[in-house]
Formats: structure tokens, sequence, C-alpha cells
């Protein structure tokens, strides 16, 4: 690494504001809306459309929905449907390979 | 540039119907999902399937397709026959709004912007039109600690771009990334701009990093939860211990009752990972047992033998 060059640092708490968010998925914000009320998105804080802040993980969370819809024909419940299968499949199989490290680390010596 | 067979990859015979084109589409889309599937090249095969469909399912271009399909191989190398085109009537806007642009060279040459296929749709973002960047994702591997403590890493990242000369290069890319503290697996990051580049004018996109642990030598992490194995003895299974125990914030001391037995699991609470609530570590039991490798050893595993008379498989005798 190069001492004499300075990077700096990205800051992680950076969030989307709605209007960021609705540009960064390419959907409307009427869009963005029904995904808040189906559950698919949760504003990180802010009590209002104008104060809301959205995290990076809600837009990943956004973007996804929004090309099961466009790529599988499904709605928008199906999505939400969709979304909550993946993350529960995504949080097993973490659970099985940290269950099974343990187990298998002194099974192999 | 390679002859690709539209009908291998859709997994349908040549006389297939539309609407059995529509239903092996369907089931294909659904299990290579980029989103969905977590094979390899599940987001190569993705857009196979997609460029496939959207040959197979227009009537024009699939009969166009048909009549040249004779004779080539998939993988093959391919050179479209010069008057391959015509013969056929072109309705012109054969698109029905897929992404066209990821879509393999061979479909490019045969049914791209350029073909008679390709009808007014020019390419997007020549003049008086500005699009943002497309986000990049990408996953970054930091430790328990990291996420313990909350630390800075500097990371690289080999990035495509096209130079001056429009040819398309690697570009590494240093960075330096915020961990916050407490983060999980699977959680992102976001790198404000630090994605692909806009057209005309349009703002960069961004770059998302998902979080994935590295392997431990000692601590598992399942969500905000820490495991970790703990060997004790025999002895101090039976009799009971007070022992040491690594944890993400420090040793801390441990009491192991006596008549504890292997993959029993103890709780250390608020000692996973921080957070709101923080995480727990639990600690497994596994007795190991030392090898009777000296005489005296096996005089006293075999005192034990006599004295104790225990037989672990007691329950076996009820069933055989």
């Amino acid at each position: 690494m190069n001492p004499g060059r300075r990077i700096p640092p990205q800051d992680e708490t950076l969030s989307l504001t709605f209007k960021e968010l609705s540009r960064q998925i390419g959907v409307e914000a009427e869009q963005i809306l029904a995904m808040i009320d189906e559950g698919i998105l949760e504003p990180a804080t802010g009590s209002h459309m104008t104060t809301w802040r959205f995290s990076a993980d809600s837009a990943c969370r956004a973007a996804t929905a929004v090309r099961l819809q466009q790529d599988l024909r499904i709605n928008l419940a199906g999505a939400a449907l969709a979304l909550e299968l993946l993350d529960e499949i995504s949080s097993l199989r973490d659970r099985v390979q940290a269950l099974e490290q343990l187990l298998f680390k002194d099974w192999e010596g | 540039m390679k002859f690709k067979d539209y009908y291998k990859i859709m997994g349908v015979p040549e006389d297939a119907s539309q609407e059995d084109i529509k239903r092996a589409y369907r089931k294909l889309a659904r299990r290579y999902h980029p989103d969905v599937s977590k094979e390899a090249d599940a987001e190569e095969r993705f857009k196979e399937v997609n460029e496939a469909y959207e040959v197979l399912k227009d009537p024009e271009k699939r009969a166009a397709y048909d009549k040249l399909r004779g004779g080539w191989q998939p993988g093959e190398e391919f050179t479209p026959p010069p008057d391959w085109d015509t013969g056929f009537e072109f309705s012109g806007g054969g698109f029905t709004g897929v992404d066209a642009t990821q879509f393999s060279d061979f479909f490019e040459t045969l049914f791209g912007a350029a073909s008679p296929f390709g009808g007014q749709r020019g390419r997007r973002g020549a003049h008086g039109f500005s699009v943002r960047g497309a986000d990049r994702h990408a996953q970054i591997l930091i430790d328990p600690e990291d996420s313990y403590r909350g630390t800075t890493r500097v990371i690289t990242l080999e990035i495509p771009e096209y130079d001056d000369h429009g040819r398309l290069v690697r570009r590494s890319h240093k960075l330096k990334v915020r961990i916050p503290r407490g983060i999980t697996q699977g959680q992102h990051i976001r790198l404000a701009g630090q994605g692909a580049p806009g057209m005309g004018g349009g703002s960069r996109g961004d770059l998302y990093l998902e979080v994935r642990f590295r392997p431990h030598p000692v601590y598992r992490i399942d969500g905000r939860d820490v495991y970790i194995n703990l060997p004790i003895t025999p002895w101090e299974s039976a009799l009971g211990a007070q022992i040491k125990v690594p944890t993400l914030g420090g040793w801390v001391d441990m009491k192991i009752p006596p008549g504890t037995q292997t993959g029993t699991r103890l709780r250390l609470k608020g000692r996973g990972l921080p957070g709101q609530p923080p995480g727990d570590q639990y600690v497994v039991v596994q007795i190991v047992t030392p090898e009777a490798r000296t005489e005296e050893a096996r005089r006293l595993y075999k005192r034990m033998a006599q004295e104790l008379g225990y037989n672990p498989r007691r329950e076996w005798e009820k069933v055989a």
C-alpha cells in the first residue's frame, strides 16, 4: 500500500432519502409507498416522507423486489413473500454452516 | 462468435408450441433468477434463457432463427450467411421491454439494433438523455472481531471500465470502507458514487458491499450469536470446573457444573456481536478423552471401568 496516498474513508451510515431511493431503483414514488405498505421496506429513521431515511439493506431489498416483479411476473405481495422466504433460507443456511463447522471441526480432528 | 441453440437452452423440442415455450421459460426464469438461485452460474444462465425466449416467443424471429439453425452445432464458430434475413416480413418493434444490451454477440448480430429486427430502436443515452450509472455489487470478507469493534478496511476492487479509446480495461480501485460495529452477515454497506459512471451527465451509481464473515479458527457466527466449542476433560465434566473462555470482548470465567456432558450448550448472555439487543455467546461442551498411552493410564481406565460400572448405552437395551 502506498502510505503517501490518503484514501478518504466512506461513511457507512450514509442512508438514502425517499427521492434518492426512488431514483436509485428506478421506480415511482407510489411504488415505494406500496412497498412500505406491503412491509417490504421500512424507513430506518424519520416520521414523514420528507425526513425518511432508508438503509443500504432496504435499497438492496427494494431493488430485488422490483427485479422479482419484472422478471418473474409476480405482484408485490408475491415479491414480499419471496423475499421473506429468501431471508429465511439465507439465515437457515448461515445457521447450518455455523453448526456444521462447530461439529465437523472436531470430527476431522 | 459461437452459435447458440436456443431450443436446447430452453429444453424444448423444435416443434414446441408457443405455450410450451412460455411455460418452459417461466420455469427456467424462476430457477435461474439471480436473486433466487444459489447456483454459481445463475446469472449467466438467466441471461441465456431470456435471450432464447426473446427469440423463440416472437414468431418472426423464431422463423428466421429456424431457417438459420439447420447445420449448426451449439458452440460452433458462427458467421451469419449474407442473405439470412431475406424473405421475412418484419413488423419492426420486436422487443418487448427486455434489456437486450446484455445478450450475446450472436443475438446482437442476428436480432440487435443494427438488424432488420431492431426497427427504430437505437442506443439510448446518446443525445439529450441522461442515465444514472448502474449500481455495483461485491462481497466484503470481514472477521468477527471487525464487527465486534467496528473498524476501517482498505479493499481493492477490480472494476471493468472503458478507457479513452473505448477499450474495456480492468482498473483496480482502492477504497477505504468503514465497517460499522455490530454488522452481521448479509448486511450491506453502501458506498455512494462508487458504482458505474452515468451517461449523458447522469450521476455515478453506488457500490453495495455484502458482508460475509471469513471462517474463523474459534468463533462461528449465526446472526448476532457467537458459537464456540469448549473442549473439556472427563474429570472436568464429572467434577465441574472453572474455565477461562475466549469471547470477542476478552476472556471470561465460566463455571462448568458437575456432570456436564458433550453437546451441552452454555450461554454467556450479551457476549455476542453488539446490537439492540446484543447477541449471546454459546459455549458448546465437547468432552475430550486422553488416550491410554502409558501402563499407568491404562490401569487408571481399567479401574474406572470396574469402580464406576457405567453403561452409556442403556437406552439401547429397550429397543434391541
